[in-house]
């Protein structure tokens, strides 16, 4: 078993995914690529979006990625930190609204 | 923050930060092969638009990314004799820019004559001011005024638009300051349209990482600094940090100088070199020493040893066609979309960029 399974080394390597399925990989990318171009939103406010999802999806790497990237455009902490929060508040909304199910649930079972 | 001559620190001489820079204790590709690689060595200079010149080391603030190592203890200045020297050659050759820049200009006591006669001598003058001088003392209150009336350009480093990211890089209040400083040029015209009063901010990261997108950050400026503080300017320019003097210290004391060289080369981008500013200006020191740039000349690199190497020997057509001299600090430049002193070199995307590999905390 490695030291970690997470090695900060590691994150360089992804774009090597392709070596085991290239067409896939080269799809994955180029479409990767798109989604983060200037748009409909910022490059800024997709760094942003990434960087919370990186967060909900708890990805190390992820969190390496688009803590740099949303520094270098120009990001502070606070609205870093503030990205973090809107990820923690569904993550955390999402256990607490299934309590209206847990709700319903005790409603219909007890007198 | 003070001087690493100061504190005696190994880093203030010249040969120790070549030392790191050219010998590094792992494998870094050399900026001399990356420009054969291209075809662009030797690099050659265009015509010379731009005298850079250094009024003296002394500032009345001490960042923590200081190239120069400048601070209220550094005593260099430039002399009146030598500045004489420098507005003969600009009215001689009809250099049409002078970019004055330090430690603080405005601190040199013969500032405000070396200006009015390069205005005389039909050159445009760029002032690179930290704003903070203009409040440091009485004496500096009008400098947005004398600037106004003698037409200069000011351009004016302010990191971020936010103060803990500001203050961090450039000292404690420094922030609140850097805004009244704004304020008063904005007041006599600066920074508004229709005056032709261009004030420039510069923008380079408060950590060791790559400046952003030029375009995309000055959007981001302007409308933060107008709403939060109805501050106007022209335009942001992105400066990528250097890994010399200060902030070679801060890279080496945070454990990030190895990821920083590599995140440099990682970002070479050819398609920056020939923007650079090196091609197009000349630096003058604060002795009258001559370099290809400002930052050979805090690493003290003098320019090619057959061209002239003080400006008591000018001669155009010699440092027109020297060989710029090139070192591992030159990636600085050539990363992304280039940095220069005016900011950005291309708008060309970067084929070598790389994301998300710099394990890189913040400056502390």
């Amino acid at each position: 078993m490695a030291e970690s399974y997470y090695m900060d080394e590691d994150l360089k390597k992804f774009p090597k995914i392709t070596e085991f399925q290239k067409a896939m990989g080269e799809k994955f990318f180029a479409w990767y690529g798109s989604v983060f171009e200037e748009g409909a939103l910022t490059a800024r406010e997709k760094s942003l979006i990434a960087l919370a999802v990186s967060h909900a999806v708890q990805c190390p790497y992820c969190i390496d990625a688009y803590t740099q990237d949303t520094l270098q455009k120009g990001c502070n902490e606070e609205q870093m930190m503030e990205a973090v929060h809107v990820a923690a508040a569904i993550r955390g909304g999402a256990s607490l609204v299934h309590g209206v199910q847990m709700m319903k649930k005790a409603k219909k079972l007890s007198m | 923050m003070s001087s690493l001559l100061s504190r005696q620190s190994r880093l203030s001489s010249a040969v120790e930060q070549l030392k790191y820079l050219e010998q590094p204790d792992f494998d870094l590709e050399k900026f001399s092969q990356k420009l054969t690689e291209y075809g662009l060595s030797p690099l050659r200079p265009t015509k010379l638009e731009i005298f850079q010149i250094n009024l003296g080391k002394m500032c009345n603030q001490s960042c923590r990314h200081c190239h120069v190592d400048a601070g209220p203890d550094r005593k260099e200045m430039m002399t009146q004799e030598t500045m004489q020297i420098c507005i003969d050659l600009v009215q001689s050759h009809r250099f049409p820019i002078v970019d004055l820049t330090g430690g603080a200009p405005e601190m040199n006591p013969h500032f405000r004559w070396f200006v009015q006669e390069l205005r005389r001598a039909g050159a445009h003058v760029i002032d690179r001011c930290n704003l903070t001088i203009i409040l440091a003392n009485s004496k500096y209150r009008e400098l947005p005024s004398f600037f106004r009336d003698n037409q200069v350009e000011v351009i004016s480093s302010l990191p971020h638009y936010s103060q803990g990211m500001t203050d961090r890089q450039r000292g404690s209040g420094v922030f609140d300051r850097s805004i009244r400083a704004l304020k008063m040029l904005n007041d006599v015209g600066y920074g508004k349209e229709g005056t032709g009063l261009k004030l420039n901010l510069v923008y380079n990261p408060s950590g060791c990482f790559l400046p952003g997108h030029q375009a995309s950050l000055e959007v981001e400026f302007k409308k933060r600094l107008k709403s939060d503080f109805d501050i106007d300017f022209s335009k942001l320019f992105c400066i990528t940090n250097m890994p010399i003097s200060r902030y070679l210290e801060y890279l080496i004391d945070s454990g990030n100088y190895e990821s920083y060289m590599n995140t440099l080369v990682s970002a070479f981008n050819p398609a920056a070199i020939p923007g650079v500013m090196c091609r197009n200006t000349l630096s003058v020191g604060w002795d009258g020493a001559l370099y290809d740039c400002d930052f050979n000349q805090m690493l003290e690199m003098r320019t090619h040893k057959k061209s002239p190497q003080h400006i008591k020997d000018f001669d155009l057509n010699a440092l027109e066609s020297r060989s710029i001299e090139i070192g591992q600090h030159c990636y600085g430049c050539t990363a992304g979309s280039g940095s220069s002193c005016g900011g950005e070199t291309t708008l060309l995307a970067n084929p070598g960029g790389s994301k998300g590999t710099l394990e890189c905390p913040s400056l502390k």
